[in-house]
Parts: C-alpha cells; sequence; structure tokens
C-alpha cells in the first residue's frame, strides 16, 4: 500500500523490519547508565522525612537538633518553597514539601542532605515535628461530604467538598435509548488501585553549581515538564536550568509527573552547593504511587432492537488520593474514552474524581480508559448473551467505521476494529471453541482503543508538540536531537529508524542524543502514547529537509535534476539511470560547502479537530489505536485457580515500524493487565499502605503467563509517520475484560469486582452450587 | 575514634553497637576473576560492595529485600540476590556480575547477551542483569530446558516491560547457540 510518506520510488530498507533496540547491546552489558549509577565528585545523600498520619496540620518543625549532626549539610522544609506546582497547569496543588499539612502517611514533610545514608537517617530521626491530627477522608464516598474548610485537602474543591474535579457530558437522548432499549442493564462495579510496579526505583540527582546553573539527572519520562516544574518552585529561569534525563528502568506513567524528590533535591543542592542524590526505596516508591485510580463506576447499557448499541450512560467515581497529578484528564478519559471502539448513538456521563487522604493517583498505562472499558466490555457480553448473539458477531455488527466522528466529536481516521475482531476470532477458532468447551474451560472477548497522543497539548502556548533537531557534519554520522524520552519503549530505536529510512542509510549511522534539555528542542515527552506519532512525524520532517540538501548537492555534483534521485543504499541514485551515482559522503561534502554541518529541523503539531462544548478536548487525538482480544482459560474447580492458556491479541497499529518492538509492547501490556485482573491490589489499612513491597504486591511470575499469539493488523494511518499509530497502552484495555467474560463462558459467573482473585472465584463457585442445590 | 577507619561513622553517639558495625576491614573479593580489594564494615552488604566500591553499576538495586532480582550475581555459579548476601561472606568466592559475561567468550558478549538482544528481551533493561544471571545459572544446569522449566527458574526475576514472552524467547535462543558451541568444541 503506498502512503503519503512514502517515495514513488524508494523502497524502504528499515521500516517495517524486525530490529533489535538500538540500545539493546548497553542493556545487555550492563552498561546503560541509570540514575543510581551517576556518582558525583561531593556527591551527598538526600533523605526525605515522612508523614505518619493521613490526614494532620504541621503546628512545628524543629530542626535544630538534626542540623547539629556532624555530616549533616543541609536540611529543608515545606517552608523554603512554598510555590506550587503538579503536571497540569490547572491543577497545580503539590509543593516540594508540605506547607500546612500533610495529606497522606508518606507525605513529604521534611529533607536532609548529609554525607551518608546512615547520617541522613539519624538526621531524620532528630527532625521534631508536631502534628494535630485531622479527620482523614479514605473512602470516597467520604470526600463527597461538604465539610467545613479546615479538612479539604485542597484550597480549590468542588462545592466545599473534596470533590477535586466533577465533569458531566450528555450527548444525543440516553433517557430515550434506555426506554425503548430492547435489551437494557445497570450495573455497578468497583476497580481497587493498582500500580506501575517499575523495577528502577525513583532516582535524582541536582547540582547547583558555582555558575548558580541548576542541573537535574532524573528518571523521568517528561524532562520537559520537569523543566517547568523547577523554574517555578525554586524561581528560577528555564534558562539556568538543565534536565537530564539518563536511562530509565520502566515508567508507564509513574515517571510522568513532575515529583516533589525532584523538587527537593534541587533545593537540598541549592543550600548545600553539593550534588544531592535521593534514591527511593522500594517502600517509597510505593507511597510516592500515581498510579491508577481505584473507582466506582455504574454503567447502564442500551441495545436497540436491531442489536444496535443505542445508549450509554457511564458514572464514575475516581479516588484521586491526595494530589491532582493527572486527575482532571482522569476524570474525563474515565468517559470520553467510552465513544469506541463501537457506534454509540447516545452518552451520557458523570465523572467524580475526589481527592483522599491516600498516595496520590495519576496516569498509568491505559490512563482513565481500562476501568470503564472494563465494565462497558462486560455488559456488551451480557447483552450478547442474553439476546443469543455470538459476542464477538455482536461486537463486530456495532464497529465505528473509519473517517467518522464519534457522538462526542473524535475525530476518527484510520479504524481496524473490523479487522481486529476478525482475526482474533480466526485465530483462536473462536466459532469451534465459543460456548462449547465444557465446564471450566471458557473464552472470551472484548475490544478497545486508545488514543495515539493527545491533540491539544496541556500547556496552550502554542509551540509544536514535537521537534526533532538532524545534524550531519563530515563524518556522515546522523546526530538526533529530541526530548521523547526513551524509557525502554524503544523511542531512541524509533527515531534512528525512521531518519536512517528516509536517508538510505544502515541505523548505525544514527546517534540520538534524547536525554537533555540543554541540547535537544521541546517534546512533550513519553505519555498519552503519543511518541511515535508526533515524536516519529518530526524525525520523518526532519530527514526529508536533509534528503532534499543530499539530493541538491547531488544534482549539483552530477548535472541531474534533483527530481530523478533517491537515497538508497548509503548512495544518492539516478533511478532514471541507476549508473549515475554519487555517494552519500560526497553529497554530504559538497552539501556542507558553504555552511558547514548540515542541520535540519521537523516539527509536529496536531492538526485543529474536536467540538465546541465544554470538555471537548478530552480524548482527542490525531488517531486512534484499536484492539480485539480473545482468551482461551480453565480454572481450578476445587480451588478457583485460573489458568490462562491463550491470548489472541490482534492490535490496529497502523503500520507496525518495528514489528519486535510492537509485540514486546503488546506482550508487556497483556502482563500488566492480567496483573490488574487476577491479583494485583494496592491494599491499605486506614490510610496504610499494606502491601509496599514486590513480595505483598505481586505481579505475575512468567510461570503464570499465558501463551500470547500478537497479531499486527496495519490501517496505515494517512497522517502516522509511515502509517503508524500507538501500540503502548491500548492493548493493555481489552485484557482484563476478555478474561473475565472466559471466566463467564467457562463457569457462567459474572465478576463486577476486581481483582478476580481464585479465592473471589472459589466463593462464586460455592454460591453457584447452593443456589443451584435450592433451585433443585 | 579514629577518623580514617569510620567511613560511614556512627561515631557520634558512641554507641558500641553502631561502631561495631561501621569499623572498616579489608575485603577481599574475586570478581569476574579479578581480585578486587577495599575496605568496607562487616555489616556490607554485596549488592553495596559491587557497586559503589567497585563501581560495577551493572548490577541493579531494585527492592532492597530479594524480591525483584535485579541484584542477581553468580556466587559460586550460584543466582542470589546481592542485596541478601554479606560481602564478607563471599571471601574466597567466586563472583560474577553482568560485566563479567563476556570476559569468557574474550570480551565478545556472551551468547545470552546477545540472545537478549535479539530477542527484544530489554526493554527498559534495568531487570536484564539480574535475569542474565540466573539464566546463566539455568543454562549451566540444564543446558536444555523446556520453556517451562525456563519460565520456573527465571520465576524470582521481576520484569515489568516485556511480559516474559521475549526473555523466555532469549533463553531458547541462547541454549540452542550454546548447544551449537559445544558441539563445535566436541568436533
Amino acid at each position: 500500500m503506498n502512503h503519503p510518506h512514502d517515495l514513488p520510488n524508494q523502497k524502504h530498507s528499515l521500516i517495517g523490519k524486525r530490529i533489535p533496540l538500538i540500545d539493546a547491546f548497553r542493556k545487555a552489558t550492563g552498561q546503560a547508565i541509570y540514575t543510581d549509577d551517576i556518582k558525583l565528585p561531593g556527591q551527598v545523600v538526600g533523605k526525605i522525612l515522612r508523614s505518619p498520619h493521613p490526614h494532620a496540620k504541621i503546628l512545628s518543625i524543629d530542626v535544630s537538633e538534626a542540623e547539629n549532626i556532624p555530616g549533616v549539610h543541609a536540611i529543608v522544609t515545606g517552608r523554603d518553597a512554598e510555590n506550587c506546582f503538579g503536571v497540569l497547569p490547572v491543577s497545580q496543588d503539590e509543593t516540594a514539601l508540605a506547607v500546612d499539612k500533610v495529606l497522606f502517611i508518606g507525605d513529604n514533610v521534611a529533607a536532609v542532605a548529609a554525607d551518608t545514608e546512615e547520617i541522613a537517617l539519624r538526621a531524620l530521626g532528630a527532625i521534631k515535628v508536631e502534628y494535630q491530627v485531622l479527620r482523614p477522608f479514605l473512602k470516597m464516598e467520604e470526600s463527597l461530604e461538604q465539610v467545613p474548610e479546615e479538612l479539604r485537602l485542597h484550597p480549590k474543591t468542588y462545592d466545599g467538598t473534596n470533590i477535586h474535579k466533577q465533569v458531566e457530558q450528555d450527548f444525543g437522548d440516553f433517557d430515550r435509548a434506555y426506554d425503548e432499549a430492547l435489551w437494557k442493564k445497570r450495573q455497578s462495579f468497583r476497580f481497587i488501585g493498582v500500580t506501575h510496579a517499575f523495577t528502577e526505583p525513583m532516582c535524582t540527582i541536582a547540582f547547583f553549581d558555582a555558575d548558580e546553573r541548576l542541573t537535574v539527572w532524573s528518571a523521568t519520562q517528561v524532562p520537559h515538564y520537569l523543566h517547568r516544574a523547577l523554574a517555578k518552585v525554586l524561581e528560577m529561569p528555564m534558562h539556568r536550568i538543565r534536565v537530564i534525563r539518563p536511562t530509565v528502568g520502566g515508567g508507564f506513567g509513574g515517571k510522568s509527573d513532575p515529583f516533589p524528590h525532584e523538587m527537593v533535591a534541587a533545593l537540598l543542592s541549592r543550600k548545600c552547593r553539593r550534588p544531592v542524590k535521593i534514591l527511593f526505596d522500594r517502600e517509597e516508591v510505593f507511597y510516592s504511587n500515581h498510579g491508577r485510580h481505584p473507582s466506582k463506576i455504574d454503567v447502564a447499557l442500551a441495545i436497540d432492537k436491531n442489536h444496535k448499541i443505542s445508549g450509554l450512560h457511564v458514572d464514575a467515581l475516581i479516588d484521586g488520593g491526595a494530589w491532582g497529578s493527572f486527575g482532571v484528564v482522569t476524570a474525563y478519559y474515565n468517559g470520553v474514552l467510552a465513544n469506541g471502539p463501537y457506534k454509540l448513538p447516545n452518552f451520557r456521563y458523570r465523572g467524580r474524581r475526589v481527592y483522599s487522604n491516600k498516595p496520590p493517583c495519576g496516569a498509568m498505562r491505559g490512563h482513565g480508559a481500562v476501568n470503564t472499558r472494563y465494565a462497558y466490555e462486560i455488559l456488551l457480553d451480557e447483552a450478547a448473551h442474553d439476546l443469543g448473539l455470538d459476542p464477538a458477531a455482536f461486537r463486530r455488527d456495532n464497529v465505528l467505521p473509519p473517517n467518522t466522528k464519534t457522538i462526542n466529536e473524535l475525530r476518527i481516521t484510520t479504524s481496524g476494529i473490523g479487522e481486529c475482531i476478525d482475526r482474533a476470532v480466526e485465530a483462536s477458532s473462536w466459532k469451534d471453541k465459543y460456548g462449547k468447551l465444557p465446564f471450566g474451560h471458557g473464552i472470551g472477548i472484548a475490544g478497545g482503543f486508545y488514543i495515539s497522543g493527545s491533540a491539544l497539548p496541556i500547556h496552550w502556548d502554542k509551540i509544536p508538540q514535537s521537534t526533532v533537531h538532524l545534524k550531519v557534519d563530515l563524518d556522515g554520522g546522523v546526530t538526533i536531537h529530541s526530548l521523547a524520552a526513551e524509557i525502554g519503549q524503544g523511542s531512541d530505536t524509533m527515531l534512528a529508524q525512521i531518519v536512517a529510512d528516509v536517508l538510505g542509510l544502515p541505523i548505525d549511522y544514527c546517534r540520538v542524543f534524547s536525554e537533555d534539555t540543554d541540547t535537544a528542542p521541546i517534546d512533550l515527552g513519553s505519555y498519552s502514547s503519543r511518541v511515535t506519532f508526533m515524536a516519529g512525524n518530526a524525525a520523518r520532517r526532519a530527514a526529508e529537509e536533509l534528503r532534499k540538501a543530499l539530493i541538491q548537492a547531488a544534482a549539483d555534483l552530477s548535472g541531474y535534476p534533483p527530481e530523478v534521485f533517491i537515497l538508497k543504499d548509503e548512495k544518492v541514485i539516478n533511478c532514471t539511470r541507476p549508473e549515475i551515482q554519487v555517494s552519500y559522503r560526497e553529497a554530504v561534502r559538497r552539501a556542507m560547502k558553504d555552511c558547514g554541518a548540515l542541520q535540519s529541523s521537523g516539527c509536529y503539531q496536531a492538526p485543529p479537530m474536536g467540538g465546541k462544548f465544554k470538555g471537548a478536548a478530552a480524548g482527542l487525538s490525531p488517531t486512534y489505536s484499536f484492539q480485539a482480544f480473545v482468551v482461551e482459560l480453565s480454572v481450578d474447580l476445587q480451588t478457583g485457580k485460573p489458568k490462562l492458556h491463550d491470548v489472541w491479541a490482534a492490535h490496529d497499529c497502523g503500520k507496525a515500524l518495528n514489528p519486535l518492538a510492537v509485540e514486546g509492547q503488546i506482550e508487556g501490556s497483556i502482563h500488566m493487565g492480567l496483573g490488574q485482573v487476577l491479583c494485583e491490589e494496592f491494599a491499605y489499612n486506614k490510610g496504610n499502605v499494606l502491601n509496599p513491597n514486590f513480595l505483598d504486591y505481586r505481579t505475575l511470575s512468567p510461570m503464570e503467563m499465558p501463551r500470547v499469539h500478537p497479531i499486527l493488523v496495519e490501517t496505515c494511518d494517512p497522517e502516522g509517520p509511515f502509517g503508524a499509530k500507538e501500540c503502548g497502552e491500548g492493548p493493555l484495555l481489552p485484557i482484563l475484560p476478555a478474561v473475565s467474560n472466559a471466566l463467564f463462558d467457562a463457569i457462567g459467573i459474572r465478576f463486577y469486582e476486581l481483582p478476580i482473585t481464585a479465592d473471589r472465584i472459589w466463593r462464586a463457585l460455592e454460591r453457584q452450587k447452593k443456589s443451584s442445590a435450592t433451585l433443585v | 575514634m579514629n577518623q580514617t577507619r569510620t567511613k560511614d561513622t556512627g561515631s557520634s553517639t558512641g554507641n558500641p553497637k553502631e561502631s561495631f558495625g561501621n569499623t572498616l576491614r579489608f575485603l577481599t573479593l574475586r570478581v569476574n576473576g579479578s581480585e578486587l580489594r577495599c575496605a568496607a564494615p562487616p555489616k556490607a552488604l554485596l549488592l553495596d560492595v559491587l557497586r559503589e566500591e567497585f563501581n560495577l553499576i551493572g548490577t541493579k538495586r531494585g527492592c532492597d529485600m530479594g524480591t525483584c532480582g535485579c541484584c542477581n550475581v553468580l556466587l559460586d555459579g550460584q543466582a542470589v540476590p546481592s542485596c541478601l548476601v554479606l560481602a564478607f561472606d563471599c571471601e574466597g568466592k567466586e563472583i560474577q556480575t553482568v560485566e563479567g559475561l563476556s570476559v569468557e567468550v574474550d570480551g565478545h558478549l556472551h551468547p545470552l547477551q546477545s540472545a537478549w538482544a535479539h530477542s527484544g528481551g530489554s526493554q527498559c533493561g534495568f531487570c536484564t542483569p539480574g535475569f542474565l544471571m540466573t539464566a546463566k545459572e539455568l543454562l549451566e544446569h540444564n543446558p536444555h530446558p523446556s520453556r517451562d522449566e525456563i519460565a520456573e527458574a527465571l520465576s524470582g526475576n521481576v520484569c515489568r516491560c516485556t511480559g516474559y514472552k521475549k526473555i523466555l524467547d532469549a533463553v531458547e535462543c541462547a541454549a540452542q547457540q550454546l548447544q551449537g558451541i559445544s558441539q563445535e568444541e566436541e568436533r
């Protein structure tokens, strides 16, 4: 298929090829440098004193004894930097350290920089904090109460309550659709919180040097937002601050906010003028959380007499924890991202995100869309079952067509949902299995769709969302400068692949520098599945500029017009007379004649789109990924333990630029989603995290993973770079409901609460036995 | 208190317990075929000594309680989480870290390393060194493991990126390559 980004005569040498990630050898040899691997001369240890109370007023902090401990270099408290920050400009409600109140167990109270960790810990123990304990808000429902100002977690809340954000949307006429429905059901769902559980703990080094410049090395997904927040909190101009992102050991959304400890490291360093490193232990990582919101979601679904989805009503109550984080977006996404991958003519939504005295929730892989997707897909399955329809065919019958607009004005360009369903059904032999497997053995299907980058940036300053700079010098090597953060998803490889492909070079000509705000042009970073689409397009455009210059040079050298040349195999070739060639090096040298090193720039900004109503920007994306998964499993009827056999995961990624990397994203998403549906749970007792470690917060081991069969569906998006769309988050969505629907097929029981642990299944089976006994 | 001997001093309180734990002693370890020496307190953990004293930063700190496997190293051929091992208990033993994998293949990539890279076994890569060491122990004891045996052997290592499929692929692929190498050697 010809794509607008393809040249008519030039075949791709790298796009679509399975190639190892360009940092794979560094990582496999232990040579990749993560933040904690950096040790600067004179570096000291930073440690944070944390709150023992879920909600309390700070009456006083006495640091005098701690200050006098030999080896202590600096102590900071909330009073040292009171400027608020937060990832979203609309909810800036965090401070580097608590100023008046602590809001959760583990909240940041004071911090120490000292020669060693031991001294720092002793100093923390010597800080005396006087608290006045306040009533904690630990259940979502409590946060809906109107309370006196003192008991509100933040100054800006909704109507005297602890509601952080309330949104309402209404499209079409849901009531009428519900009244006239052939099949309808209201159901309440409950979801506990889960967390990213990346393997690399948070780590930051800050150095405020003799030139009064601040350099911050941090494990972050978005160096640019960190850069902005540091400037605001430290009251320093951005040009005196440099953010460096070393290799990041996994993010999944959990490193996308600017964090208090990053501010604290900088404040400590400014005070003691030494490099300060703050490394979290695993328990602190859990306190820091920013994982998926626990939620209670009420859903009503209507199916009309033609077996078409006619109405959906979602009412989501979302537990945000102590801070805003990405929560305004979460409040919208829980509703708006239900508008695919099926046609939905009537849609009503209310979302309420509340503050509570627990570690903050934020963005996590599949941000905001996962729990509602579960609820929606379970009800769709129930409808199909009750109406005697095949759930796969019923979904197939309701898909969003390409080139359409949803009722909430999301612009759909390409849509591979139909093909995803067809191929997952085919590969899994669905028709031979659905409803035909023995009791205890089942198969289930679910669909999903996800944004490929947010079309509207969170800062409305009209700069491109991604910019990529290229530089070629005499050695012919292409240096790629970008601030799209490589966090393991392979974005550096994607940039190198695109640039090398456009220039007809082997990939090792490209060096990617994507870690330094001093040298890279701004990119909004690695979240919302935006990098391949946006930074990929920016890289493509920058490379096309260079290609133009090289072709012009070849034209000048050979006397043929530029139109006839292509770049291939390190040559600029006249495609009408292939014997006329200029080597890549010669072309570079010629192009450099009057200007020195060649440079080019490419950028990406999403086209205008979307409705005019309040909240219209939420969920808008230049394109969407689509997916349909089929799961086959069995249940041990004695113990309730589920065993997953196979997952057929069809994902429309537009164009798989690197199938090896795309599969990796699909397989990893499935692992994370299976964790949420089967075993992961962020557990609390009176606001205290009960399981802040990998023993008690259990992720699935390799022995528990099913066979995963990725199916790559390529719809060639007209605006994606060479057709590509996202693949990092969407594949998480369908796995949860597909498992649950397979459980229904296996044992005839629906689960409206996650996680579906073996003991829950066993109890449900016992109830089933009893009730069938009563029926007899 | 002798200042030269109290590197991470606990001496200000004069607590004898603390100063006992902090008194530095000479430590000699055999790591990746080399003899390495440093001064460390008796309580020093192998992970801290490898990273902080010997700058062998390929061994990663993930959880400090033996639950993630990111700090796994080989101790006399057995994969252990180095965050749970006292450094002084390792004297006289053979320690191998990820940096040592290529030492035994003359500076080339160990088949496990190249298999990891080519199969997509690393995404963020933070868990990779620990996995490599565990996998190496497996293949030394069981050169032809089944996929289930690989999964079982690696179940003490946490990877949050890959969903483990490509990690299992990598070990299978390395096992085949090593098999080829040993057959060649036999010839």
